[in-house]
């Protein structure tokens, strides 16, 4: 266990080795290295799930361990910030899912990228993001959290940015990276508002828990273990200090929140997740469907005591938490690029998980453990749903649904292991998105958020219906063109991948996660409960019911129907016009009357009086410079003269 | 004779206004003149103002002591080490530009 740093430093290590040296050689060897990495970092990380879990067993408490940390800076005695490997169950998940989902998708990319220019800089980047991935998931503090949360983003905005050349992937890039850039600015606000308060209440509370006789003496104002502390969260929320009429723990966490909602494309920064599929396809299967987008959510869950002592903050993640769900499921009911349907869907889960944060509290955490569920099971699924995306559009060469079809033939693999994640992601028994929604809708009912309940299964429902969409236009029907008509199936370093991960989207719902994750005292499993899951599995097959009959055959009844609805669904299909809204308000508002005014100003007055200055300069230089003759008689008469001004001076004053 | 001449013979301010004269003569030739020689020859007027200058004083304030005389062959000596080196620097010029003509010798225009 105190080898766990191995798991980030591993593709850290890689990331330097193959960007400065194996690359440019060789970029064969550059993904072989990048991947060798990442597989061990993955076989580390489950030696430490394993030594974890057999030292700490199912059903018992699990502590959380800082089994290697250094201290990196030191501000003054009592406030030092160290980098280390935090493990305690939902890291170690995390870790497990993050090195799984990468070394798989590292392998899928050797074949998907073949030939691709810069194939070993893809390689770099992704080694990049999973260091830094993993660096987030082992931050004992907010700091190392904060900085790594960063580092997410730009390898983010570098892998979005992939294919340079083309303007659509640079302004998506750009997006991205602005967009959660400045939910990030709230972040760090909350992170400098905790961490001063942090601080400030530290010498109270080291004497009020005794920390030098419970063993508490490592902990640093910026840890986790210090600011999810019961006793601290009581004094700073007893602090009587307000803004706005605000309480300081309450803001700190909205603020905290903001970060995590730009992270996890909550509404309303939601926007830049659907452009961001410009990337590589098995980016967008690690980065902005199984890992970096549930960054957010695990945010969430790693101060969940703070966000549950303050109510009001926990109700915010809910309420945002639940309403993204729903929205990115309407917008997903209509669009034609396979990926974006599938950047919908990943919203909409996120939703889904920030949702059962939301309704849980501190006694009854149930939806804790079922946001960690959903976590770990969406992570496998939707990584398996891109790459049979990738794979598809590997064959078919376009993204849109409506150029494929008739492709079950064709590409049996892909086919079969595309079906178990859809089956599993609209919750049918025994796939694992039926045991993860399951318990997030009875943590939301046994909680008595009965309209967020309402609102999952509607959820769930559409889930099912425009999952189940893209499948039968995608893998039924005629072949539409040309390109479906020659698809072939996927090369085997392709499709091993995704059976791996079918098999994980088959079974891993079968994992007592109850038992090794959970907040505060132990809530027996309790397995199936048949008064949720029956509706459940009933929305979920009447949203397949409704797919089949409309898009199975030429999908004449879809078209006929989505003339009916007319407004309604140019609406939903132009996703509400939220991109057109925020262009609104950043060009004809922003750009108008607050940029264009400080240009001027910037251009006129600040450059002006530095040119001025500078003008100034060399105009006087220039006219003094016609004194300089050249002339050593010149300057002998100007010496004289001097002379004789200053004796007459001397002189008109002496006497 | 001799009284008549010791009648009109010059005192301090008569050889100052010398001195002065000397000097200015110099003075201008020094800043009027194109000819490098000459304007060596101008310097060399100078020269002998300040030295004639030292032995007035002398002569005049202290008649015991000898300070301005060695004053002033001090600045003879000097003239002549002076005059060496700027007719080498005379010659090497005009061996470059065929000209002593101060006027073209203006390289360090600004």
């Amino acid at each position: 266990m105190q080898h766990a740093w191995l798991i980030p430093a591993l593709p850290l290590i890689s990331f330097a080795v193959t960007g400065l040296f194996i690359s440019p050689m060789s970029k064969r060897a550059a993904g072989v290295v990048a991947t060798l990495s990442i597989v061990a970092a993955a076989v580390c990380a489950y030696a430490l799930a394993w030594e974890y879990f057999t030292a700490y067993p199912a059903g018992h408490d699990h502590p959380a361990l800082v089994p290697w940390s250094y201290e990196w800076l030191r501000y003054q005695p009592g406030l030092t910030v160290n980098v280390g490997v935090l493990v305690d169950p939902i890291s170690v998940l995390l870790m497990i899912v993050v090195t799984t989902v990468s070394a798989l998708v590292h392998i899928y990319s050797n074949a998907y990228m073949h030939g691709e220019y810069g194939f070993g800089r893809y390689f770099t980047f992704l080694n990049l993001f999973t260091f830094s991935m993993l660096g987030l998931v082992v931050a004992p503090n907010i700091i190392q959290m904060y900085v790594c949360w960063e580092l997410v983003g730009v390898s983010s905005f570098l892998l979005i940015g992939f294919y340079y050349s083309k303007p659509s992937a640079v302004a998506a890039s750009k997006k991205a990276f602005i967009v959660t850039r400045f939910a990030d600015l709230g972040f760090l606000v909350g992170v400098i508002l905790l961490s001063y308060w942090g601080f400030k209440l530290y010498p109270d509370w080291t004497t009020q828990v005794g920390a030098a006789q419970n063993g508490l003496s490592h902990v640093q104002p910026v840890d986790f273990a210090y600011l999810n502390h019961p006793a601290f969260l009581e004094q700073f929320a007893g602090l009587g200090a307000t803004f706005i009429g605000i309480n300081l723990l309450t803001l700190a966490m909205v603020l905290v929140y903001m970060g995590a909602a730009g992270k996890s494309a909550m509404f309303p920064l939601h926007i830049w997740l659907p452009d961001a599929m410009e990337g590589p396809t098995p980016v967008s299967a690690l980065i902005h469907a199984a890992t970096m987008v549930v960054a957010g959510v695990y945010l969430v869950a790693r101060l969940f005591p703070a966000f549950a002592f303050s109510g009001t903050a926990l109700m915010v993640v809910a309420c945002v938490g639940a309403f993204t769900s729903l929205f990115a499921a309407v917008i997903g009911t209509t669009q034609d690029d396979i990926k974006r349907v599938l950047a919908f869907s990943t919203l909409s889960q996120l939703g889904y998980m920030m949702l059962a944060l939301g309704v849980s509290t501190a006694d009854h955490a149930m939806g804790y453990t079922a946001s960690m569920f959903h976590l770990f099971t969406h992570a496998f699924f939707k990584a398996l749903l891109f790459l049979g995306a990738g794979a598809v559009i590997h064959a078919v060469h376009t993204n849109s649904i409506w150029e494929m079809g008739g492709l079950r033939k064709k590409m049996p693999i892909t086919h079969i292991t595309f079906l178990i994640a859809t089956l599993a992601i609209s919750g049918i028994w025994p796939f694992a998105g039926f045991f993860s929604k399951d318990e997030i809708l009875a943590s939301a009912l046994g909680n008595g958020h009965t309209f967020i309940f309402g609102v999952a299964m509607l959820v769930a429902g559409l889930t099912a219906f425009y999952m189940f969409r893209i499948y039968f236009v995608t893998f039924w029907g005629p072949h539409r063109t040309h390109g479906a008509d020659h698809a072939h199936e996927a090369p085997a370093l392709m499709w091993m991948p995704m059976a791996f991960l079918a098999i994980l989207s088959a079974v891993t719902g079968f994992v007592p996660m109850g038992q090794y994750v959970s907040m505060g005292e132990h809530e027996a499993h309790h397995g199936v409960n048949l008064a949720i899951a029956i509706p459940a599995t009933l929305v979920a097959l009447l949203g397949i019911g409704v797919a089949a009959f409309l898009y199975i055959g030429d999908g004449s009844r879809a078209t006929t129907l989505a003339a009916r609805l007319g407004v309604i669904y140019q609406a939903i299909k132009q996703k509400f016009y939220f991109d057109e809204l925020y262009l609104f308000v950043t060009h004809k508002i922003i750009f108008r009357n607050i940029a264009r005014p400080i240009a001027w100003f910037d251009k006129k007055v600040v450059d002006g009086g530095v040119d001025a200055s500078g003008w100034i300069t060399r105009t006087s230089g220039l006219l003094l410079s016609y004194l300089q003759t050249g002339q050593v008689q010149t300057y002998g008469l100007w010496f004289t003269g001097g002379i004789a001004f200053v004796v007459l001076v001397l002189w008109a004053a002496l006497v | 004779m001799t009284e008549l001449l010791a009648r009109f013979a010059p005192g301090l301010h008569e050889w100052l206004t010398l001195c002065a004269v000397l000097y200015a003569i110099g003075l201008y030739g020094l800043l009027t003149r194109r000819n490098a020689i000459a304007i060596l020859m101008a310097v060399e007027i100078m020269l002998n103002a300040a030295a004639l200058n030292a032995v007035v004083f002398n002569r005049f304030v202290t008649p015991n002591e000898i300070d301005g005389h060695i004053m002033a062959i001090f600045v003879i000596v000097m003239a002549a080490a002076e005059i060496v080196v700027g007719m080498a620097i005379v010659v090497s010029l005009y061996r470059l530009r065929a000209s002593v003509d101060v006027n073209q010798m203006n390289s360090m225009k600004g």
